[in-house]
């Protein structure tokens, strides 16, 4: 594994007077119910992960889950009740202010859910901003802010204001702000739930586009589980401040650790969302068919092909190499059985 | 018993009302009791008693405590007096260097500061007031006398009118459009030419200087409450009183820290009107969506930058907004602190007033009324105007309106050289027309208002008589019939009905303060006026509302007169209505109802309006006819609104029956009026702002909580 980039240590947010001294009282056991009813309400629950440099983790999560609150205590937009939040290392609860705006002018950007721009300034002005809070000169500005302009598609608009743009658009302009200081750190809160379907999936393939080229760490919050399959390296799913499970989408496709969980995944169509590799049998390399296929390829893909065969299907890597095979029948194994034990 | 059970609210309202005229009925007037006219309160009587209080001699009269309640906050205005007069002449001596004398010299610490700020202020007006009509003052003020004799050419010629004019005209067009323009450029031409350049200008003067200092401490102290919360606690009671204080009763202590004239009237004036600004800074910063906060703070926003940067540049709408409440306040400021001596259109109305010479205030109440109209649209355009981006623009197309306005200081100034040829000898008109020089149809409005007179006297006497013998004396009579004790258990019981123990406490509290100041009864005759103006009102309001909402374009049409009419200085209603009605309570009153029918209108407008067109639709689904749809569907949802609508109309209608103690009303105005004059007015003055405010607030809490209650209620809070 590369090196982690951002790693919470038992992470707990709570709202409510009281609610550092209930926290130390309770010694990291909170109970959500007995905190609501002495006034207190529990948005981050106990949440422990890392989040590996170059890696975009997705936290999932429905309205109230505590996925929101869970990003702004890493983006110190609030400060966390409990527990530790390093960033390449170093403390963040530690930092002072100064520490934490010299932080955020250079390493941390982020994207919001209703776009956050303002209203008073054009399209590239918008981009502009966090490096003019920077300090840097008007025209240096300006030219970066312009590149970020051509690398969003929104050349010809860079004179626009928000309010004359469409909501996608606006979006565009967000990603481009956020990303105009070459932060390391790319935070993301729920930047297509106010798009339309469409452009919610253009805007999700544009998006992976750039993370393709811009290898940036990411921490991406959404509640659409659809979406959270598509971007992912790895998911984590949380209900009621607690994370409830996280893994990598075909882990979680395949084994559910809870209840929650599982209903989520029973809708998934799984030859979407898994790679042969997440089938294959690693064992048996021998009495291969003609057939050959990549590890890394999408089942839906190679569905067809594999369906025709009557032997084992052998399963190579980048290099050629046989690293294992794949029974037709497991295919539709995968597909239609197994839902109930979810295997 | 069903009933009971079914209504409770109704049964518990039914009850206060027994209640309350059992005890009406129960206390009878007291012998001794009469009706205390004018200075009586002042006057040795046999009835009175004496006693002391913190060594203050208050004198009361033999009170039957279930009739009328002691006047038990009789020291309150005497011992402000004395606090006044103590923290001016007394408080902190200290030594402070004189210019002239050359030599310290112990003063108050108060009276210097207030003297200080006096002379900053009358040096301000005075450096935008010859600017605008020329003058020496500033001149000397960097200089002396002695100076400006020496090098006479000195003194400031003052610009030309068709240089303002045109400024405005091009100003107007920068923010609006051709519009504005035009109505800027026509309102400054008749002015002119109606010679009230001269008191317009004055105003003008006053305005640039009164309401640019208002903003930034308004601004100021909003962005404070905004930050801390115990600033915003702090403040609120004061924005509270002083949005329910009349604008005049302020005047009185003014006179007393600072005296009379032009910079007494700004410092009260930016009291008036600072607290509007707070109160719509506050409210523009709250409404910034928070995501716009935390973008500014991702993108590495220091607090500073944060608030310049991102915050105010965000509510900038709302915060213009308060620029143009804070023109308005101060421009009806302008016209009402003529009493304490300032200069302008304000005080040339109140002379003609007074000398009943209803032409000359009919020009001068147009001259108000067409430059309120115009600050007030200015200021609006320049609220809703967005952002442009003029980085691709050319040179001229970027400096237009500045190059024209050169262009037209030019031209203004050849102009008026040339002017001085035309007019050899006489007045040079192209430069400034004189006051009372220009044209004036004051004649021609007085010949009218002595025909309107001399034709419907009989009529107009007739109603006059019968308004006020049939229907103004008994309702007096009425409410000078309540028991003191009655009226408490009736505010309290509404209190407790509406709001609970808490809304109960607080009515009574402010009950209490006026039932205890000496002016239990002007009180009352105060609320008599107040409620037959709210009454008649609403009446006229709620029903000129819904006729002009079934029609899309007369609610525009209503809702733009509304807006007109609320710009006008309430001053200047008092001189249609003497025009018709002469001196009299009716005139009064006709005022009150006119101006009190504004809010009453438009919120009717504006609460029917906001009725979802989802229900409309759901409604007109379910087949129901207009009617049904008025009453069933838009009535209960647009009621709240309205009731607010009905809160605004009270404030509204206090306002101007105050004001309307200038033509001679016997109420809580009267008083303060006189308080104008008395050298040891201001505690009595401000007691008597307080008063009234505070019969503002019974109302307002009452209502407020109740419409807060029912939104809730009705789910669209």
């Amino acid at each position: 594994m590369s090196e982690t980039l951002i790693k919470c240590e038992s992470v707990y947010k709570i709202f409510g007077e009281n609610a550092k001294k209930m926290l130390e009282e309770s010694n990291g056991n909170v109970d959500a119910k007995t905190f609501q009813e002495r006034g207190c309400i529990v948005g981050v629950n106990n949440a422990s992960f890392e989040v590996a440099k170059g890696e975009m983790l997705v936290v999932m999560g429905l309205s109230g889950s505590g996925k929101s609150t869970l990003l702004r205590c890493i983006s110190r937009l609030t400060d966390a009740t409990g527990g530790k939040i390093f960033i390449e290392g170093q403390d963040l609860l530690e930092l002072n202010n100064k520490e934490l705006i010299e932080l955020r002018r250079n390493k941390m950007g982020m994207v919001f859910q209703s776009f956050a721009l303002l209203p008073h300034k054009t399209v590239v002005e918008n981009i502009a901003f966090p490096l003019q809070i920077k300090g840097t000169n008007t025209e240096e500005s300006i030219s970066r802010a312009m590149e970020m302009v051509k690398l969003v598609g929104l050349d010809g608009r860079e004179n626009y204001f928000p309010r004359e743009l469409s909501g996608g658009q606006q979006q565009r302009v967000g990603i481009a702000r956020s990303l105009a200081v070459e932060p390391d750190i790319w935070f993301l809160d729920e930047p297509f739930s106010a798009l339309d379907p469409l452009i919610r999936k253009e805007m999700q393939d544009e998006f992976l586009r750039l993370q393709e080229k811009l290898q940036k760490t990411i921490m991406f919050i959404t509640h659409d589980f659809d979406e959270a399959l598509k971007l992912a390296d790895r998911i984590a799913i949380m209900k009621d401040g607690i994370i409830e499970q996280l893994d990598t989408p075909a882990n979680i496709v395949l084994n559910p650790a809870t209840e929650y969980v599982r209903k989520f995944t029973e809708e998934v169509p799984r030859e979407k969302v898994l790679i042969i590799e997440d089938v294959m049998d690693a064992s048996s390399k021998d009495n291969l068919g003609d057939l050959k296929v990549s590890k890394d390829e999408i089942i839906e893909n190679v569905a067809e092909k594999i369906l025709t065969q009557e032997k084992l299907v052998g399963v190579i890597d980048s290099n050629n190499n046989i690293v294992g095979s794949i029974k037709p029948s497991k295919i539709i194994d995968t597909v239609f059985g197994g839902r109930k034990n979810g295997s | 018993m069903e009933y009971l059970k079914k209504y409770p609210k109704l049964f518990q309202w039914l009850f206060l009302l027994i209640v309350f005229f059992a005890l009406c009925f129960a206390i009878d007037v007291p012998e001794t009791y009469k009706f205390i006219r004018g200075q009586a309160e002042f006057v040795k009587d046999p009835n009175q008693s004496v006693y002391f209080f913190l060594g203050k001699e208050v004198r009361y009269y033999a009170f039957d405590v279930f009739w009328r309640l002691p006047p038990l906050l009789g020291w309150l205005p005497i011992w402000i007096n004395d606090s006044l007069f103590f923290l001016m002449n007394e408080w902190m001596p200290m030594e402070f260097w004189n210019e002239d004398t050359q030599e310290f010299k112990t003063r108050p610490l108060l009276l210097e500061v207030s003297r200080n700020l006096t002379s900053f202020m009358t040096f301000l007006i005075e450096l935008i007031r010859e600017i605008l009509l020329g003058g020496l003052e500033t001149i000397v003020a960097f200089t002396s006398w002695d100076f400006i004799d020496a090098y006479p050419w000195l003194e400031l010629p003052g610009l030309p009118w068709t240089i303002v004019a045109a400024g405005a005209a091009i100003l107007s067009y920068k923010l609006s459009g051709k519009g504005l323009a035009l109505f800027a450029g026509l309102t400054m031409i008749y002015i002119s030419i109606f010679g009230q350049w001269k008191p317009s200008m004055q105003t003008l003067s006053f305005i640039l200087v009164a309401a640019p200092l208002s903003f930034i401490f308004g601004l100021g102290l909003g962005i404070a409450a905004y930050k801390s919360k115990r600033v915003e606690k702090a403040l609120y009671p004061i924005l509270l009183v002083m949005q329910t204080m009349p604008q005049y009763a302020v005047l009185v202590p003014a006179l007393v820290l600072f005296g009379v004239g032009d910079h007494a009237a700004v410092i009260i004036t930016m009291v008036v009107a600072v607290p509007p600004m707070i109160l719509l800074t506050i409210l523009g910063l709250r409404a910034i969506p928070p995501e716009v906060i935390e973008a500014g703070r991702m993108s590495g926003c220091t607090n500073w930058q944060l608030m310049f940067k991102v915050l105010i540049p965000t509510a900038r709408r709302d915060i213009l907004i308060g620029v143009n409440q804070v023109i308005m306040v101060c421009f009806s400021m302008a016209v009402i602190s003529a009493f304490i001596g300032a200069k302008g259109l304000g005080f040339n109305l109140l002379l003609a007033l007074n000398q009943l010479n209803i032409g000359l205030a009919l020009e001068a109440g147009l001259c108000i009324s067409l430059i309120a109209i115009l600050l007030d649209k200015m200021s609006l355009a320049w609220a809703n105007k967005q952002t442009d981006y003029f980085g691709n623009l050319s040179f001229y197309q970027r400096n237009k309106n500045v190059i024209f306005f050169a262009a037209s200081f030019v031209i203004g100034i050849i102009l008026a050289y040339v002017g001085t040829f035309i007019f050899k000898g006489s007045f040079n008109y192209l430069f400034e027309i004189p006051h009372n020089k220009g044209i004036s149809t004051a004649d021609f409005w007085n010949k009218g208002v002595d025909w309107i007179f001399d034709t419907f006297f009989v009529y107009i006497k007739a109603f006059n008589t019968w308004l006020i013998q049939d229907v103004l004396q008994p309702m007096r009579a009425l409410y000078l019939r309540m028991p003191a004790v009655a009226t408490l258990v009736l505010a309290v019981g509404a209190g407790y009905l509406i709001g609970g123990i808490r809304s109960a406490l607080v009515v009574a509290a402010l009950t209490l303060f006026i039932a205890l100041s000496p002016w239990w009864d002007r009180a009352l005759v105060t609320l008599y006026m107040a409620t037959f103006g709210v009454v008649i009102s609403c009446l006229i309001g709620f029903t000129v509302g819904t006729l002009c909402f079934q029609n899309k374009k007369s609610a525009a049409f209503m809702l733009g007169v509304c807006d007109i009419f609320q710009t006008f200085p309430s001053f200047v209603y008092l001189i249609p209505v003497m025009m018709l009605f002469g001196i009299t309570d009716t005139s009064v009153l006709i005022a009150v109802i006119v101006y009190a029918t504004i809010p009453a209108t438009r919120y009717t407008i504006e609460g029917l309006r906001s009725v979802p067109v989802g229900l409309h639709e759901a409604a007109t689904m379910s087949g129901v006819n207009k009617f049904q749809r008025l009453t069933k569907i838009e009535f209960p949802l647009a009621f709240p609104h309205m009731m607010l609508g009905l809160n605004q109309t009270i404030v509204f209608a206090l306002f101007m029956v105050i004001i309307g103690a200038f033509i001679g009303t016997e109420d809580l105005g009267q008083y303060i009026l006189k308080a104008l004059s008395d050298k040891n007015g201001a505690g009595i003055g401000l007691t008597l702002g307080i008063c009234v405010a505070f019969i503002g607030l019974i109302f307002d809490n009452l209502i407020r909580t109740w419409v807060e209650k029912r939104k809730k209620h009705l789910g669209i809070a």
